[in-house]
């Protein structure tokens, strides 16, 4: 058994863990607001973009002529993962699971024969260089980013455009946590390049037979689809940086948990020790006594 | 009165109703009132001008990136970000 010394600095030191786990718990929570503000802040102009291009698209329709973003390039042999994860670490397992998704598409494409690349957004989407050492096409400088702004999103969808238009790849995803719930994070990728529009619906369709178009409709479509490609990756980046807080949250709200039951154990583990130790005394003194009798 | 929106990705900007708003359009500046002609436009970098009575001085919003849509619940415009 260990010492009652050594029990109680091992109490102390799980103690002062707690009160880490739980202003970091705290800490998420607060952040977690903010970035749930942020990224409802955001809903009306995806929402108001994405009507626009679902009825510009049924006018235009998909041709030989459209924009290269639109119809694709024709191949879809060359793949680029865009992996989005955090800054930090200890936020449970948000890091591992969009990796590990990432991973799993890149498995799957390269057991179909296609030539895969990545694309890092985030310091934890780095480990992927010990899997992947060779497709690493870039790698994002993202650590200095305080506050989540539009250009920055805007920075990353015009290297890939640009990447795009130099033929370095022909499809790209996007790797995300999607977020449902603070406890509920969802490690998801999706295609953003060529675009996949949503169907436009009747009722849109209907309203607009009379719209005027400044300039024409294919060149509003050509304006608005490196936007949509910027559009898509702030609102991952946004439910990105909600997801971490929440599983932030989730993980050190167990952490905290975890030490305090283990307190709880190490306490009755020392008082334990501390009666047996009483009880020996008691026993020295009492025979001690009995002998002098 | 026009009911006017203005919408950046990071957030609703303004969403108010107004007598007559000068858009920047890609072709050329146009006024929206109130009952136009449903229009999608592109917008060249500049100042929107909201009119806010006939009258009024009107406020100007400085835009870069931008799109404007009129339809029958007003004109909303989408910029990449305001100053």
């Amino acid at each position: 058994m260990a010492s009652l010394k050594a029990l109680k600095v091992r109490i102390g030191s799980v103690k002062s863990t707690q009160k880490i786990t739980k202003a970091m718990k705290m800490v998420a929570a607060a952040k977690l607001r903010r970035a749930q503000e942020a990224a409802v802040a955001g809903r009306p102009y995806a929402e108001r973009l994405e009507a626009v291009m679902a009825s510009l698209a049924s006018k235009v329709g998909v041709s030989e002529g459209s924009p290269k973003l639109l119809a694709g390039t024709g191949s879809d042999q060359v793949h680029l993962l865009i992996v989005a994860t955090s800054e930090r670490g200890l936020a449970g397992a948000f890091n591992s699971n969009i990796v590990r998704a990432a991973r799993k598409k890149a498995q799957e494409l390269e057991a179909a024969g296609k030539t895969v690349k990545f694309y890092i957004a985030g310091k934890k989407g780095r480990v992927l260089r010990r899997f992947f050492p060779t497709q690493i096409a870039h790698d994002h400088e993202m650590s200095q980013i305080k506050k989540l702004a539009f250009s920055d999103a805007r920075e990353i969808a015009d290297d890939v455009a640009a990447r795009f238009e130099a033929g370095e790849f022909d499809i790209a995803h996007l790797f995300y946590a999607r977020f449902q719930s603070a406890l509920v994070q969802e490690a998801t990728g999706r295609q953003i390049i060529p675009v996949a529009l949503p169907a436009a619906s009747a009722t849109a369709t209907a309203s607009d037979a009379a719209v005027i178009y400044e300039p024409d409709e294919e060149s509003i479509l050509a304006d608005l689809l490196p936007r949509n490609i910027a559009i898509q990756i702030f609102r991952a980046l946004l439910e990105n940086a909600a997801s971490e807080q929440g599983s932030r949250m989730t993980a050190m709200d167990n952490a905290t948990r975890n030490a305090g039951d283990m307190i709880k154990r190490l306490s009755i583990q020392y008082n334990r020790a501390r009666q047996a130790a009483i009880t020996t005394e008691l026993v020295e003194i009492i025979s001690g006594a009995e002998a002098l009798k | 009165m026009l009911h006017f929106e203005l919408v950046t990705p990071e957030k609703l900007v303004r969403s108010e109703d107004v007598y007559m708003v000068v858009v920047p359009g890609s072709e050329g500046d146009f006024g929206v009132l109130e009952g136009h002609a449903p229009l999608m436009s592109t917008i060249r970098d500049g100042a929107l001008a909201i009119y806010r009575t006939e009258k009024g001085e009107p406020e100007t919003i400085a835009i870069v990136g931008g799109f404007a849509e009129v339809s029958e619940t007003g004109l909303t415009v989408l910029a990449e970000s305001v100053t």
